[in-house]
């Protein structure tokens, strides 16, 4: 099938490289009004990247004070009420403000270069939605010093104790999220319409990158679901303030309507934090196994069939709330066919690293780890998915434990793979490989012993979303929290190695990797400030 | 609890590396339960055998997959002069990686389908029994023998804020347990007042969520006499972790008298409301229902939580007309957490507690509100 091979390779002669660096208009502003108001993909994608860096740290730090309180039985450190909005913000900010802007600053970094085009093709919508987020999360933040404090509802917030029985601050709430929502849809456009018609001659759909086409699936799921949430919200801000009654059953309105609509919006926005992920790891198991991808065609359609089940299974998170049987063995059914699409993702890694020739640098370390505690995540998604046994896991600590590790060791993981991955490309050095590795190991043992213990406490009956617990989970729940503080610290490793990665000159080759094979890796490291201003011959 | 050797082996290490990482002894009532409860009921046990069975299948796929991943990153490394080879796709492997786990997943679905089925078919029930959420205790109707009550925490505050040593049941202990027979199908009607809750007994295996405007049916027909505690298990807002459930499954006979028992101490309820109070008696049990009732929000002091629970103290409301006082109190305040009591509390609590807002906290008003007056209004 010499069709699908993703032999690529650029136009490397002089002359059009030097077009790209040597006119001095083409070279960044200086100073803040350069970031300000930049529309260079490349910026926008650096900037996206330390916004969720510091978001990442900023809902870490929550957490560590959630593990704090639950390190022993008994109310220390804060009242429950703070403890509610703790894991509220801790939620909301870890998945609209960490997990998805660092992925829409790889998809800025790396789309065009690795599809060979010279800027993304909407470049002030870019600039827009980026300077949206500051302001959507500072407001969002800034809940936590208003009477009543921040949103204390959960990051699912249900009807009616997040309309009826909200704190004031919900309203703040809800405009930050409209924000968020606008700034994402706008990425996504941004990001289809890249991928569609900014493509060089010869680089037909079946040669994209996997990363690119993991992306391009993303953001259709991102329109189409966006909207959603918008509605959404926009109903809890008719029931607050102008009298409907949506999800008021005192006024004739239908509580489980507001779950129903969330999780439409709820269950496709969980795999866009994972898609790009399963992306990134296709690029970097085939490299350090100087082995292609194996199945290529199949990868991509296996990406859309999640994506296509990513509608038809939301009330599985709702298994609940009473649905009537038939509906129950729908979306139990339609959620345990997700582990075939799934399965062979996961086949086609290990078939690539199969008979390969591998190395284990960092990037590949966390992409190894990925595979295995993804898959871990998806095995218990699995027992989730057995509506019977799910009355038992439900709200339990079992479903914390799932839902963290195909976040964290999934998504996150996917995401440090990717920035040490690409970060030489990006700043022209090498970062310092031991210190690399002993971030891994350090978060790869953190976050084991963080999570792993809540599989056992949410099995012996621990609910979620409690400050306090009754005696039988406490030992469990203090290893957690050991857990927690290693892995939290050991991020500081990780800021540090960017920093001085940016800082110390270790010159990169523009290959950077010996197995990587992709339009990104043609041309210098680091990355010159405008790229394939001429398109890239593909073959 | 039966355990294997090597597991409790493994067990036995994983204690000592959490002693040695903690440098504390555990706690005197903690376990180190890994597992479901089998639970007590047939479908608890039917339960427990579909989730061993997922996971062993789950434990079988993983060896499987991370035993050929580890094996390829072992020998096909490159520091072992491991050459890549060249294959990157196989029609057939492919075929077989999507047909295989489609069979494994069908056969999990029949068996729980089956469950799924048995678990929804509450009908023929002995008793019915609604279960109402309420922001942070359950309420207990008794459909047939009308016997009503509300089941809240028990667990005194100061072993909360770890002023005094926590005890085995700790959270985990109610006022007022839900009584039922053993081996009679029990059906539960289950509903809220406020927000959405959840109702969950793990060894029945019974989790429902309690949803405002809905009725949720669920069954138990527990097989042994025993206590079986259980959580809400629904973020309900700042005292959800403090909303256990206590069900005590007592013999026929025991159940017969627990419930002459309970419908008595109902009648004497309301007669007391008919007796004459003084001040001092309304105010010591007005205090004993605020601490249970009111205090969560309005707090013991009564200075309330700013921008989220009204002060009481100082009040105008409470300082005010008797009427407009009485009237919050018995019907709640719409649109917001202030619950309607009327219901909640007898007369003579209601009427003890009213008194004891408006005289206690330096605002003595001095005036009192008599049991009878409420109960008129409660008609």
């Amino acid at each position: 099938m010499s069709a699908t091979e993703q032999t690529v390779s650029a136009d490397m002669q002089h002359g059009e490289v030097n077009t790209q660096d040597t006119e001095h208009h083409h070279g960044p502003a200086k100073g803040f009004s350069r970031w300000l108001f930049t529309t260079n993909h490349k910026d926008i994608g650096s900037m996206y990247l330390w916004f969720s860096l510091a978001m990442f740290m900023t809902g870490g730090c929550m957490a560590l004070l959630i593990r704090m309180e639950l390190f022993q039985p008994g109310l220390q450190m804060m009242q429950p009420d703070f403890f509610n909005q703790m894991t509220t913000m801790h939620g909301l900010i870890m998945v609209f403000g960490a997990v998805m802007p660092a992925f829409v600053g790889l998809a800025n970094w790396m789309i065009p270069m690795m599809i060979g085009a010279p800027d993304m093709a909407l470049p002030r919508l870019n600039n827009w939605s980026f300077w949206i987020l500051p302001f959507a999360f500072s407001m969002m933040l800034f809940t936590l010093f208003m009477e009543g404090g921040a949103p204390n509802f959960g990051w699912t917030f249900y009807a009616p104790l997040s309309t009826t029985y909200a704190p004031p601050s919900v309203t703040f709430f809800i405009f930050a999220v409209h924000m968020m929502g606008i700034s994402s849809i706008m990425g996504a456009i941004n990001v289809i319409v890249t991928i569609l018609n900014m493509r060089p001659k010869g680089m037909v759909m079946m040669k994209l990158p996997l990363f690119v086409w993991t992306w391009l699936i993303t953001a259709f799921l991102l329109i189409l679901v966006m909207p959603v949430l918008a509605g959404v919200v926009t109903m809890m801000l008719m029931d607050i303030h102008f009298g409907t009654s949506f999800f008021s059953a005192a006024g004739g309105g239908d509580p489980v309507l507001f779950q129903h609509v969330f999780w439409f919006f709820g269950h496709p926005e969980v795999y866009i934090m994972i898609l790009p992920a399963f992306g990134v790891v296709s690029e970097i198991i085939p490299t350090f196994s100087r082995k292609k991808l194996f199945g290529y065609s199949s990868m991509v359609y296996a990406t859309s069939s999640i994506a296509f089940l990513s509608f038809i299974v939301w009330a599985h998170h709702m298994f609940t709330v009473g649905m009537p049987l038939a509906g129950e063995l729908f979306f139990m059914f339609a959620t345990m066919l997700i582990a075939v699409p799934t399965g062979v993702k996961v086949f086609n890694w290990v078939a690539t690293m199969f008979r390969g020739s591998m190395t284990f640098e960092t990037p590949m370390l966390f992409a190894i780890a990925f595979v295995v505690l993804f898959s871990i995540g998806g095995f218990s998604g699995l027992m989730l998915a057995i509506a019977p046994v799910d009355f038992q896991y439900h709200d339990t600590y079992f479903v914390v434990a799932h839902f963290h590790y195909v976040l964290v060791p999934g998504s996150v993981f996917s995401i440090m793979a990717a920035a040490y991955y690409w970060l030489p490309k990006w700043t022209g050095n090498y970062y310092n490989e031991k210190m690399g590795k002993l971030h891994f190991w350090l978060s790869f043992i953190g976050i084991n012993i963080t999570f792993f213990p809540m599989h056992f406490v949410g099995l012996a009956g621990m609910p979620r979303r409690i400050p306090d617990y009754a005696l039988q989970f406490a030992d469990f729940n203090a290893v957690s929290s050991v857990g927690a503080f290693i892995f939290g610290f050991s991020q500081l490793l990780f800021i540090y190695n960017i920093v001085s990665c940016i800082r110390t000159k270790n010159q990169a080759t523009p290959e950077v990797w010996e197995g990587a094979k992709g339009l990104e890796w043609t041309v210098p490291s680091p990355a010159p400030y405008h790229t394939f201003t001429t398109p890239p011959k593909v073959d | 609890m039966k355990r294997d050797l090597s597991s409790h082996i493994l067990l036995s290490f994983i204690k000592k590396l959490a002693v040695f990482l903690l440098f504390i002894a555990p706690s005197t009532y903690a376990d180190w339960q890994l597992n479901l409860r089998e639970g007590v009921t047939e479908i608890s046990r039917s339960v427990y055998s579909l989730h061993m069975i997922i996971f062993w299948i789950c434990v079988v796929i993983a060896v499987v997959v991370f035993g050929v991943m580890l094996w390829s990153v072992i020998y096909h490394r490159k520091s072992r002069g491991a050459k890549a080879q060249n294959f990157h796709e196989n029609v057939y492997v492919e075929i077989a990686w999507t047909i295989v786990p489609i069979l494994i997943l069908v056969g999990m679905a029949v068996p729980a389908t089956a469950t799924l089925k048995k678990m929804y078919d509450s009908s023929e029930s002995d008793i019915d029994i609604q279960v109402t959420g309420y922001q942070w205790k359950w309420r207990y109707q008794y459909l047939e023998s009308g016997v009503d009550f509300f089941s809240s925490l028990a667990t005194p505050i100061e072993q909360i804020q770890g002023e005094s040593e926590k005890t085995e049941n700790y959270l985990l202990e109610v006022d007022n347990p839900l009584v039922i027979p053993v081996g009679k199908k029990v059906r539960f009607l289950i509903t809220a007042n406020d927000v959405i809750h959840s109702w969950w007994v793990p060894d029945f295996a019974v989790k429902k969520d309690a949803i405002p405007g809905f009725i949720n049916e669920s069954w138990v027909k527990a097989e042994h006499t025993g206590i079986y505690r259980g959580q809400c298990a629904e973020l309900c807002g700042k005292d959800h972790g403090f909303m256990p459930i206590v069900v005590e499954v007592k013999s026929q006979e025991d159940y017969q008298l627990w419930l002459k028992d309970q419908q008595l101490a109902q009648a004497e309820k309301a007669k007391s409301a008919e007796k004459r109070w003084t001040l001092d008696e309304l105010m010591v049990t007005g205090k004993e229902v605020y601490m249970k009732s009111c205090a969560a929000c309005h707090q013991a002091n009564g200075e309330g939580v700013p921008g989220a629970f009204p002060a009481l103290k100082g009040s105008p409301l409470v300082q005010g007309d008797p009427g407009a006082h009485i009237d919050v109190v018995l019907n709640g305040k719409a649109g917001t957490a202030m619950q309607a009591f009327r219901d909640q509390l007898s007369a003579t609590e209601l009427a003890a507690v009213i008194t004891y807002e408006r005289n206690a906290w330096g605002d003595s008003l001095g005036d009192i509100i008599s049991p009878s007056q409420i109960a008129k209004l409660k008609q």
